[in-house]
């Protein structure tokens, strides 16, 4: 039933992907500085490991379940190798990783493209992931209702690891206060890496919601990566709550924009807003309260 | 003259090479369809300056920079598309394109286009209106570093989606083309075409002068200043957005005289060359070069042109893998770009013959 309500689930589901996507760019992004532009093509790594389990397990249902965490081995290992070989060298020069980490999509981009031609490749998703939930006379179909569970998921598995696990405190305090943190024995270099590690993991948890949803392709990852920016952007540093907020308002947004006007001028408006929305706090929704100028 | 003032007028002297380069030898040596793709280049250096300046000495990374280079390129094809129309249909005739995929009713924006004075002032008002406002939404709110980065990117991407959306008023996908003449002159005249790439090449040497000129001012002081440490700007009583908003406007008015120029030379502008990835191109050649050098930017941006056309076409997909290591290897091992490596070149031969050394040393 096409109603005023389809387009808040088409949006939540966007948001959702949204926000897996922007999680992992905030959580580097607050605690090193750096901005990976590679991370929509984290993202298409994560939709293509989908895929290939199911090349590799014909069981629907089964090869879904083993996507999950393979997608997520796989691009965190990504991340964790471009750490390794290229920004560790620039954690003193912020705004050249990010043109370096643009280099880096290129070549993704075209591996994908080598590997697995041009031509985008679909995802079967399992029979009881096609049907339709009905409530209150509303539809929900049960591929967007699985995106939002995974994403909230992922989420919620991240605040957990923040909040109470020992890593998680040291995550927090190098975000607050890297040389303080050093001070007090926490290794800020290993934290980094493995903050790239499960950054970079929840990108590839992304590409498998979007794999179900769309199927696979090349270029996928450019679709995602500066709606995923303007909701880090938008949704401040350093706190989960302000990038969940921020995914699901751009995503349940632009969804009526699209709706009510196209898909390109939802675009235009979504970045006039978020310009706006910038007059009024600079710093994004929430952000770590700090004594530094900058 | 001391050796220190001989060194603060080595650019003239650069300038002066590249203006008899560009100017003399080029048009005696290449043929009428090189010296076109090295027009393009020009126009691609043009922008490239102007990114110099706002991202190699103002350290801002402008990833949009397509946009403003768009404004001015459309501005000039809208005029070049209604004096194509004009020529043949009269003084109310309308774009081809108009009349293929809609009605033949031209937006009211397009009228004033009909001018050329009009043209010529919108290709520079309209992208410093544009920058300005931008900036200053951005700068006073001191929005920066990534975050600007990003906003700007996210400009471009959005810029070519309401291009490619908008086919009735712009063309759409592919953009505006089929010029017939360039204020009057035939465009397919070989004459003209050499006149037009003189043009060009003028307005990239012009720009030169007057960026080399900014960096000896009080205004490129305070730039590199407010690149380095924004806060000390502040406290010195200067407000760095200001500063900031100077240099990106000028970027953006050079990037759209870039685009101005591109399209009577290419023939076409479309969205694919104004476009996110277009935008990357021209940060790609000012980083290769060097971008906080005079001369970095521009040659940088034309050694760039010149591959992406050349092996584009016989390499696609090598050329795509060369791209992006090109963006790898430059800003990881020479973030100064090429034109740093020629100091220290000089500076590792001198070491190598020590006798010529000694011999300036030694008193007479």
């Amino acid at each position: 039933m096409e109603s005023l309500t389809t387009p808040f689930l088409i949006g939540t589901s966007t948001g959702a992907i949204l926000l897996v996507a922007a999680l992992g760019l905030a959580l580097t992004f607050g605690q090193m500085g750096v901005i990976n532009m590679a991370h929509g093509e984290f993202l298409m790594v994560g939709a293509y490991s989908a895929y290939l389990t199911q090349q590799v397990v014909s069981n629907t249902s089964l090869s879904l379940l083993l996507a999950i965490p393979f997608a997520f081995v796989v691009t965190g290992l990504l991340g964790l190798a471009l750490e390794a070989t290229v920004i560790r060298w620039m954690y003193h020069r912020p705004l050249d990783t990010l043109l370096v980490t643009v280099g880096v999509s290129m070549v993704l981009q075209q591996l994908a493209k080598d590997l697995f031609g041009p031509q985008g490749d679909s995802v079967f998703t399992p029979g009881w992931l096609n049907g339709q939930l009905t409530v209150l006379g509303y539809n929900w179909p049960y591929v967007r209702m699985f995106t939002i569970v995974l994403a909230l998921g992922g989420l919620a598995a991240l605040a957990a690891l923040l909040k109470y696990s020992s890593f998680g405190r040291q995550i927090r305090a190098t975000v607050e206060n890297r040389e303080l943190a050093e001070t007090v024995g926490v290794a800020t270099r290993g934290v980094d890496r493995i903050t790239f590690f499960v950054g970079s993991g929840l990108a590839g948890l992304g590409g498998v919601a979007v794999a179900l949803s769309g199927g696979t392709n090349p270029g996928l990852g450019a679709t995602y990566i500066i709606p995923a920016f303007l909701v880090v952007v938008a949704g401040g540093l350093g706190q989960l709550r302000g990038t969940v907020i921020a995914a699901f308002a751009v995503g349940i947004v632009m969804a009526y924009l699209t709706r009510w006007f196209s898909a390109s001028m939802a675009q235009v408006v979504i970045f006039a807003l978020v310009v706006v929305f910038l007059q009024v706090r600079p710093q994004g929704l929430f952000t770590v309260r700090t004594r530094g100028l900058a | 003259m001391s050796a220190r003032r001989v060194q603060s007028y080595l650019p003239v002297l650069g300038i002066a090479v590249l203006a008899v380069l560009l100017l003399l030898v080029a048009p005696a040596v290449l043929s009428p369809f090189r010296l076109g793709n090295l027009g393009k280049y020009c126009a691609w250096a043009i922008a490239a300056v102007g990114i110099g300046l706002a991202w190699g000495r103002g350290g801002m990374l402008v990833m949009g920079q397509g946009v403003f280079f768009g404004l001015g390129g459309y501005a000039m094809a809208m005029h070049l598309k209604l004096e194509a129309a004009m020529a043949t249909g009269g003084p109310h005739a309308v774009p081809d394109f108009m009349v293929l995929y809609g009605d033949g009713t031209m937006p009211w924006w397009w009228e004033p286009f009909r001018s050329a004075a009009f043209t010529l002032f919108a290709i520079i008002v309209l992208p410093a209106l544009a920058s300005a406002v931008l900036g200053y939404a951005i700068f006073k709110r001191r929005v920066k570093g990534a975050y600007f980065a990003i906003l700007s990117q996210a400009l471009a991407v959005t810029f070519a989606t309401l291009l490619i959306a908008t086919i009735m008023q712009t063309g759409g996908f592919n953009g505006l083309n089929n010029f017939t003449s360039f204020f009057g002159y035939n465009l397919y005249d070989p004459a003209n075409k050499q006149f037009i790439y003189t043009i060009v090449a003028c307005l990239l040497i012009a720009c030169l002068v007057i960026v080399w000129q900014l960096y000896r001012s009080r205004f490129g002081e305070l730039l590199v200043a407010t690149r380095d440490a924004e806060e000390r700007v502040r406290f010195l009583g200067y407000d760095p957005a200001n500063v900031k908003l100077g240099a990106f406007v000028i970027a953006a008015v050079m990037a759209s005289i870039g685009g101005a120029m591109f399209a009577p030379i290419a023939g076409i502008i479309s969205p694919s060359d104004v476009d996110a990835t277009a935008s990357i191109w021209l940060i790609a050649g000012v980083a290769l070069g060097g971008r906080g050098s005079l001369f970095g930017p521009a040659l940088g941006a034309l050694a760039v042109g010149y591959g992406q056309s050349t092996l584009s076409e016989s390499f696609p997909n090598e050329w795509n893998y060369l791209q992006g290591a090109l963006f790898i290897v430059v800003l990881l091992l020479i973030p100064a770009g090429l034109t740093s490596l020629l100091p220290r070149a000089w500076e590792a031969l001198r070491r190598i013959r020590p006798w010529r050394r000694s011999k300036e040393v030694q008193p007479t």
